[in-house]
């Protein structure tokens, strides 16, 4: 990675002062470690290529107080606000304050489920990923074991703060033992402008395991940074999707690393943006292994003067033969003054394989706007149709229905509130 | 009831409709012919208020009221239906959803209650079946991967529950086998009322044996240039139409 050495930012110079807090509370050198390949980076700018479109510097002027660990006040002002708050998946729900796991506002896991206090390695060359293994208050692992297959999702609940200004820094990991199966739901809920959040998320799969995970980020934090490291064992497989409809800054990053033959990993996303927010996602997909395969599908839409980000790189190592990758990503673009940045990468290293990539923007299309108009229908309604069919196609690839359906409601209700705009 | 005074229409600084006058009476069947390039399309896509054309002049009149003034969507609920030549397709939006949406934007500008489902099935169950329309073909996205026949039979079968004041036939014909061409015309002729009017457009004379029009016009160059009876479509298929071409020249 390319190192600036800039004079610190405001921001910069509060996340060390933080950071030197946190040491003389509770010194760790993986820690130190983690802190110094931040800093050594900063808070990444146009320069930083991974972060070319989302310049993060400039955009976050000052580093918001770090979040305490929850009080007994705290959980029960949080299990007040859990009471008869319905559920967007069923099975066991994970709580997390603050970033910290709460026991007693969890359900029970099921049987060869475990989670215990175990810190997930992070991978990845990344200032963001450092700087949450710098700052995690604590880190979780949830462990499915061998051969244990979960016929309910689990859901992981971020649950936000009422606190006006703060940081949050998380960090699970998700361990599936060979032969596993689960599925796994991130919400992220109840944060304000106020708040900036930086999670990571460190999936490990077996020999042949198979994990489903969806991610929701539909409050409205300053700023999300979701760090997602998945490193598939032989024949495992990953699915993964995330839906971004809330948020200022969102920057969801995916790291996902076919270390095992033929393994398969089949990552998607829509995210709906408006106003002035801007959402980005990235992608690194790197063949490790032989015969492995991956699909990107990814979508956008994009009104007033938001602005998107799609990143996708997918890596062949030499080793990796008979690769077979693809990866689309398509963004609407609603108003004259929405920006879609789109950026498809493959970089093969070995000669037998099969890969592509394609990225298209574009407006809605006028002739089928003309059509349902032709019929009666409201243009209003008939965009909202249209961009419910964009968005809903993308959401009906996960293969648990019963996932697709709130996820599809929260796509309806962002369009709801779109129609409602003057 | 359809009345188009003097219009003038083109797209891209080119033409197409040039002083056109037609008047469709309750109760009539009118047909267009006219050879390719006549300006037929362009027709009928004014009249659905189709964006990129530019108006110069005239006026079209539904009830009384100009058309010209509205926007596509309040077109429909004044009763006016198109019948595309060639149906958009439109992926993610089942048939049934749309068939619904259309159904009860229709019904809520008129002030009635939207149908309760059992209401909706029945009504395109029971129109599906006059049109051959099979069941699993309204679960599909909307025209997507329907052959050229089932988006004409589609068509009428929106045109049916819909029941406009004005169809508008734009060749509704074309690439129709002769059993569909069949089932279509009496899906359209089961819709003839003396309170409604339709415009019937194409290029061939063979449709008007199956929808028998009241009034035949030919169009060459942007124009109406002759009008007579159904006799008026078989003259036309002897001759074609050369004579009229060089006539509005």
């Amino acid at each position: 990675m390319t190192v600036h050495v800039v004079n610190p930012s405001a921001a910069e110079r509060t996340l060390a002062r933080q950071f030197a807090e946190r040491e003389r509370r509770e010194p760790s050198a993986a820690r130190a470690a983690a802190f110094t390949r931040f800093a050594a980076v900063g808070l990444p700018t146009r320069r930083v290529e991974a972060w070319h479109y989302t310049d993060l510097r400039a955009s976050m002027a000052e580093a918001a107080p770090i979040l305490a660990s929850p009080t007994p006040a705290d959980i029960q002002v949080a299990r007040r606000r859990l009471t008869g708050r319905e559920r967007f998946a069923r099975g066991p729900q994970v709580v997390l304050l603050g970033g910290c796991f709460i026991a007693e506002l969890s359900d029970p896991l099921p049987a060869g489920v475990s989670i215990t206090e175990r810190v997930a390695e992070i991978t990845v060359d990344d200032p963001l990923a450092a700087l949450n293994e710098a700052l995690s208050a604590s880190a979780w692992t949830i462990s499915v074991a061998r051969g244990a297959k979960l016929a309910e999702p689990i859901t992981l609940l971020h649950l936000g703060d009422g606190a006006s200004s703060y940081s949050v820094y998380s960090r699970i990991g998700i361990a599936l033992d060979a032969g596993a199966q689960a599925s796994f739901v991130e919400i992220f809920e109840g944060a304000h402008r106020g708040a900036q959040r930086n999670t990571a998320t460190i999936l490990r799969l077996g020999d042949g395991a198979r994990a489903m995970h969806v991610a929701v980020v539909d409050d409205d934090p300053g700023l999300h940074v979701e760090t997602q490291i998945c490193e598939l064992a032989r024949s495992a497989e990953f699915t993964a999707f995330g839906l971004v409809s809330g948020g200022e800054l969102t920057r969801r990053q995916i790291f996902v690393r076919i270390a095992g033959v033929e393994a398969k990993a089949s990552l998607g996303g829509l995210a709906l943006i408006d106003g002035v927010r801007r959402a980005d996602t990235t992608l690194q997909v790197v063949h490790a292994a032989p015969g492995g395969k991956s699909r990107e599908f990814y979508r956008a839409i994009v009104d007033d003067d938001a602005v998107g980000v799609f990143q996708g790189k997918i890596i062949v190592e030499q080793a990796a033969q008979k690769t077979d990758g693809a990866m689309k990503s398509q963004a609407i673009l609603l108003s004259p003054r929405a920006q879609m940045n789109e950026k498809p990468e493959l970089e093969i290293f070995a000669d037998d394989v099969v890969c592509g990539h394609g990225a298209t923007v574009a407006s809605l299309d006028p002739e089928q706007v003309f059509y349902l108009q032709s019929r009666g229908i409201a243009n209003s309604d008939a965009k909202a149709m249209l961009l419910e069919a964009f968005g809903g196609e993308c959401i009906d690839r996960i293969e648990d229905k019963s996932l697709v359906d709130p996820l599809r409601a929260r796509l309806a209700a962002w369009l709801e509130a779109r129609k409602a705009k003057p | 009831m359809l009345e188009i005074k003097s219009l003038s229409v083109s797209i891209e600084d080119k033409q197409i409709l040039d002083n056109l006058s037609l008047t469709v009476n309750a109760g009539e069947v009118a047909a267009i012919m006219g050879p390719n390039g006549s300006g037929k399309s362009t027709l009928a896509y004014v009249l659905a208020g189709k964006p990129a054309y530019e108006v110069r002049a005239g006026e079209i009149l539904l009830d009384g009221e100009n058309l010209l003034e509205l926007k596509p969507t309040e077109r429909a609920l004044r009763g006016l239906f198109l019948a595309f030549q060639y149906p958009t397709e439109i992926p993610g939006v089942a048939a049934m959803t749309f068939l619904k949406a259309a159904l009860n934007a229709q019904r809520r500008a008129r002030g009635e209650n939207d149908l309760t489902t059992p209401d909706f099935m029945r009504r395109v169950r029971e129109a599906a079946q006059a049109l051959k329309i099979d069941q699993e073909m309204l679960r599909r996205p909307l025209n997507v991967g329907f052959s050229g026949g089932e988006k004409k039979r589609f068509e009428v079968l929106q045109m049916a529950l819909l029941a406009p004041r004005v169809g508008v036939l734009d060749e509704t014909d074309s690439g129709l086998d002769i059993d569909a061409l069949r089932i279509v015309a009496e899906g359209v002729n089961a819709l003839r009322d003396p309170k409604r009017a339709f415009l019937v457009i194409t290029h061939y004379q063979r449709l008007l044996d199956y929808i028998r029009p009241d009034v035949v016009h030919v169009m060459a160059r942007g124009r109406i240039v002759a009008t007579g009876g159904p006799e008026l479509a078989l003259e036309l298929e002897r001759n074609g139409y050369r004579d009229y071409a060089e006539e509005a020249a």
